[in-house]
């Protein structure tokens, strides 16, 4: 029963999502599901709105147009299904804290952030490092920390929120290659274990080998699906190849003028809206 | 020692360690230039409120005025996200403008606010030991100023306590505490409002000015010293407290403001803690 | 008024000294102001003038005189040193800049308010009017005084000036000057110095805590007007002496009330107001812009209507009513009305007592509409992959923004086609 149920409700659908930065556009109504259980990557030239894409989702933004739909549902009613792990560089890793206090924000959640945690959510803090294999280290500093290491506090701070969505913000960046393979390992497993993994990934390269799914992004959607109806090379010519000239050119304009991204209380009537 | 040297260092005692303790969270948060808006700005509120109240120390007044402090960080915002003003200058015209039209307020109404330009600059603790409550039965308490600042400060270790993870993780990943669906506005407000309520408090003792001082240094001294947020409290709440100590024998031998005595003590500190931690720094590397 | 008029006619000769002073430090202040403005470095400044006291506290301790020379290097030395703190904090420690600004901003003063107060409780003469230095007051200035600062103010213009287009260049990119082989390490240590030194001069109008106030403010609000550096440096300057002007002549007319929070004031209102009403970069101009969109976006969507209707009648001679109109779309009350008028207006549409209908000129007009309309649909479909029937929305607004030069160049992009993806025909001009 619950196999079927997996297999009908995509873990994301994106619907016609757009968005800006003071109104310049920097996602054009992108529009894909995704399947549950997979390792997906989101793959996109620099500045072609991974990030963006990711922090709409998460409702950290507000879309200009469109909806997201987490296993079928609005965000705040799947929340506690959904893991967020934000690029490492967004955070000061100054911040006096040791690995397990970061890990433990996993188990923080708003109407019990006034309570103790409870022993079980420790165990789920333990669990967490020990497969990130960071337990030695649970008392170090995070500044004292190397980029792949406080990475893996990153992961396990998400593993610790027992979630079944992940999505992770170039987890790779900054990574030496042994904690790479490692972190990939620790990805498969959880696709094993029925997860969805959805990460932001900047390398076209590895991207093909890494992921079972691909997001291809630029600034509009290329195309999403399975690695082989991806990888071809039509494809990566016109994620990869440079900007649309007329799209960026409408993009500034947008800006210039202080266009509105849709106009205000659009409606078209039944039928009858074809321009 | 005089029981008056004690209040007066009690008094600076229970201040500093308020500021402290709010200090580290503005330090962590970036926010320390903000603070120092906010101590400024509320100058304009606590004249209103003395003008209208007719007295310190009515506390719909106090509150009154500190809520000029959150509109002011309010006005910030608006200017920089509205007016697409950028954020330093934002917070440089925001400021100098509420303290302006705080200072001359106090010259238009010299004859009715029970304040001028030097208590705005560097209080008057000096004087706390002159307004002691009584019991009704004529018992000294200790001074009025004491008791606010012991209110004040039970007030902002009520909130560190009681809110100590949500004000970690909404200062340390707000982005991630969104995600979890934590309202980062939400701690922003409360925070920025205890932070406003705080300077308006220590006005009277410290001035407008020198709060600054008292939130960020001691805060910055303890963070040069530990990795751990708990002991950067405890440790910033030493200092503030070291800092009204040394600070009062420091004005006693000079025959100078103890406020500014205070924070120079408060500076010597950071200035060893900042030394230390770059010998430190040095040996390891 | 009375007193407006007699402060204007500037017959004291002691007014006139004072003013013409305080106009020249203030203008110093805020040319200066707009580099640090440039380099985001507004609360440095704001730094610098609070550390300044100290430096002018033990300058008269050693010297016990109030000689300006002797003050001004006081201050200066003090200034200096807080710029060095600052660095040395936000480079060798872990904190952060902001919190490196308010430690220094705060100790310096805090010291410089001990030093203070011990020089007003000691015995020393001449003592009094060393706090004019906190809120600034022009009119307590001795004409000796006067000079020094207004010589140095005169200064500061004629090195910016002489040395402008170095300076221009390492504000806007410091990098590039660099690249360049500007002395970049020097040139850093004079903008430095400068601001320094107009700190130095301008605590004397409007008094250390307020500075701030002098440097950014005129230049804050000189920037709503113009995107040129020149432009802005004469309007900042323009800002603050008529702010001069203003808290000179209201601590001359009101003599308890310090000259520096009325120029502070002025130089709030003036900046509220250019953010407010400036061209291009001002609120009220954005809001206009937003206005104009939406009513060109209402219209062109109006003439749609009209063509749609036509479109399937077959002819668009037919006389249309508003209600004929809200059928295809959700054009509220309101916004027919509104709509209507402007396209009567612009004898796009025929009013008759029946309804409306397309004029020559409208028609066209609406063809053009609908084509970018479906043009666009095209571009979505064939550039962009988008399938049919999610293109629509986004169409719905790109169609209003596209210009001329963007047609030609879908139309040869996409080798100008005959039909939309919806099967419907592009209507070309006839």
């Amino acid at each position: 029963m619950i196999a079927e149920t997996q297999e009908v409700i995509p873990a994301l659908e994106v619907h016609n999502l757009s968005a800006s930065y003071q109104r310049k556009p920097v996602l054009w109504d992108v529009d894909f599901q995704l399947p549950q259980g997979k390792l997906i990557g989101v793959v996109g030239p620099n500045g072609s709105g991974k990030t963006t894409l990711l922090k709409n989702i998460m409702g950290l933004m507000e879309p200009d147009s469109g909806y997201v739909k987490l296993f079928g549902e609005d965000l705040e009613k799947v929340r506690h299904r959904i893991s967020y792990v934000p690029q490492r560089e967004s955070v000061d890793w100054n911040f006096p804290a040791s690995v397990r206090d970061v890990v433990e924000m996993g188990r923080y959640r708003k109407n019990r952030l006034f309570k103790r945690l409870k022993a079980q959510d420790h165990q789920l803090v333990t669990e967490a490092l020990e497969r990130v294999n960071l337990l030695e280290l649970s008392q170090r500093q995070i500044s004292q920390l190397s980029g792949g290491q406080q990475q893996r506090v990153f992961i396990a701070r998400a593993l610790a929120q027992q979630a079944d969505l992940y999505l992770m913000d170039e987890p790779f960046v900054g990574v030496d290659a042994a904690t790479e393979e490692a972190l990939l390992e620790l990805l498969t497993e959880m696709k094993n274990a029925g997860k969805t993994v959805v990460i932001v990934h900047h390398d076209l390269q590895t991207a093909y080998e890494y992921f079972d799914w691909t997001v291809l992004l630029n600034t509009r959607l290329v195309a999403a699906g399975p690695q082989e109806s991806i990888f071809k090379k039509e494809l990566l010519q016109e994620a990869y190849g440079g900007r649309l000239t007329v799209l960026s050119k409408i993009g500034d304009l947008m800006a210039r003028k202080d266009f509105p991204a849709r106009e205000t209380g659009f409606k078209e009537k039944e039928g009858l809206g074809d321009g | 020692m005089s029981s008056a040297g004690f209040y007066i260092m009690a008094t600076g005692a229970v201040i500093a360690a308020a500021c402290a303790l709010l200090g580290s969270f503005l330090v962590l948060r970036k926010m320390a230039m903000v603070g120092d808006a906010v101590s400024h700005a509320v100058l304009p509120g606590i004249v209103l409120a003395f003008l209208i109240s007719g007295s310190r120390g009515n506390l719909i007044m106090l509150v009154g005025a500190a809520i000029t402090g959150v509109l002011t960080t309010v006005l910030i915002e608006l200017l920089h996200k509205k007016a697409r003003l950028q954020e330093d200058a934002s917070i440089g015209i925001t400021f100098t403008w509420l303290f302006a039209i705080g200072v001359i307020l106090i010259s238009s109404f010299t004859g009715q606010v029970d304040l001028d330009q030097d208590c705005v600059l560097y209080g008057e603790i000096a004087y706390v030991p002159l307004d002691l409550l009584y019991t009704s039965s004529g018992t000294v308490l200790g001074p009025r100023a004491l008791w606010v600042g012991g209110g004040l400060l039970l007030l902002v270790v009520i909130f560190v306590l009681v809110g100590f993870r949500g004000l970690k993780i909404s200062t340390f990943n707000p982005e991630y505490a969104k995600a979890l669906g934590i309202s980062t506005a939400f701690w922003h407000f409360s925070f920025m409002g205890l932070v406003s309520l705080t300077t308006v408090v220590s006005f009277e003792s410290v001035g407008a000015i020198l709060i600054v001082a008292l939130l960020v240094v001691p805060a910055a001294t303890a963070y040069l010293l530990t990795h751990r947020l708990k002991a950067m409290l405890l440790l910033a709440v030493l200092f503030g407290v070291l800092a009204s100590v040394g600070g009062y024998y420091l004005a006693a031998a000079l025959n100078g403001s103890i406020a500014g005595a205070m924070v120079t003590v408060a500076g010597i500190l950071f200035l060893l803690a900042f030394g230390y931690s770059r010998w430190e720094n040095s040996r390891k590397a | 008024m009375d007193s407006l008029w007699t402060f204007l006619q500037f017959k004291d000769a002691t007014l006139q000294l004072v003013t013409a002073g305080t106009v020249l430090i203030a203008m110093g202040a805020s040319v200066v102001g707009c580099f640090a403005f440039l380099r985001k470095r507004a609360l440095v400044g704001d730094a610098v003038a609070h550390a300044i006291l100290p430096g002018i506290a033990v300058a008269f301790m050693l010297t016990a005189a109030k000689n300006p020379l002797i003050l001004l290097s006081g201050a200066l030395v003090s200034g200096w040193l807080a710029l060095y703190c600052i660095e040395i904090i936000q480079k060798t420690s872990k904190l952060s800049a902001d919190t490196a600004i308010a430690a220094v901003l705060g100790v310096f003063f805090g010291i410089g308010i001990l030093l203070l107060t011990h020089i007003q409780h000691s015995d020393l003469e001449n003592q009094s009017g060393l706090d004019r230095f906190l809120f600034g007051s022009a009119a307590s200035m001795s004409t000796a005084d006067l000079l020094t600062y207004a010589g140095v103010a005169l200064f500061l213009l004629l090195a910016i000036a002489g040395l402008y287009k170095e300076l221009k260049l390492f504000s806007f990119n410091p990098e590039y000057a660099q690249v360049l082989g500007l002395p970049v390490k020097t040139i850093r240590r004079l903008i430095n110095s400068l601001t320094v030194m107009a700190i130095a001069i301008g605590i004397q109008s409007v008094g250390v805590v307020l500075m701030a106030a002098l440097l950014i403010t005129p230049a804050a609000a000189a920037r709503a007007w113009t995107d040129r550096l020149l432009v802005m440096i004469f309007l900042a300057a323009g800002f603050a002496a008529f702010s001069a002007l203003v808290g000179s002549y209201v601590s001359f007319s009101a003599t308890a009330m310090p000259t520096g929070p009325w120029i502070v004031m002025s130089l709030s209102f003036l900046a509220l107001i250019s953010l407010f009403i400036a061209p291009q970069r001002g609120l009220l101009a954005r809001l206009n812009r937003q206005r104009l969109n939406r009513i060109k976006i209402l219209t062109e969507n109006m003439l749609k209507a009209f063509y749609n209707l036509g479109e399937r009648a077959g002819t668009y001679q037919k006389w249309l009513t508003a209600e004929d109109l809200a059928r295809v779309r959700d054009f509220t009350h309101a916004e027919l009305t509104q709509g209507l008028r402007i396209l009567r207006k612009k004898h796009l549409v025929i009013p008759k007592q029946s309804g409306y209908r397309l004029s020559r000129q409208g028609l066209d007009e609406a063809r053009r509409v609908v084509r970018l309309h479906r043009l666009w649909e095209m571009y979505l479909t064939q550039r962009m992959r988008m399938k049919s029937d999610h293109i629509h929305p986004n169409a719905e607004t790109i169609e209003h923004i596209i210009t001329p030069e963007i047609e030609e160049q879908l139309l040869r992009e996409l080798d100008f086609p005959e039909k939309d993806p919806h099967s419907s025909p592009i209507p070309y001009p006839q």
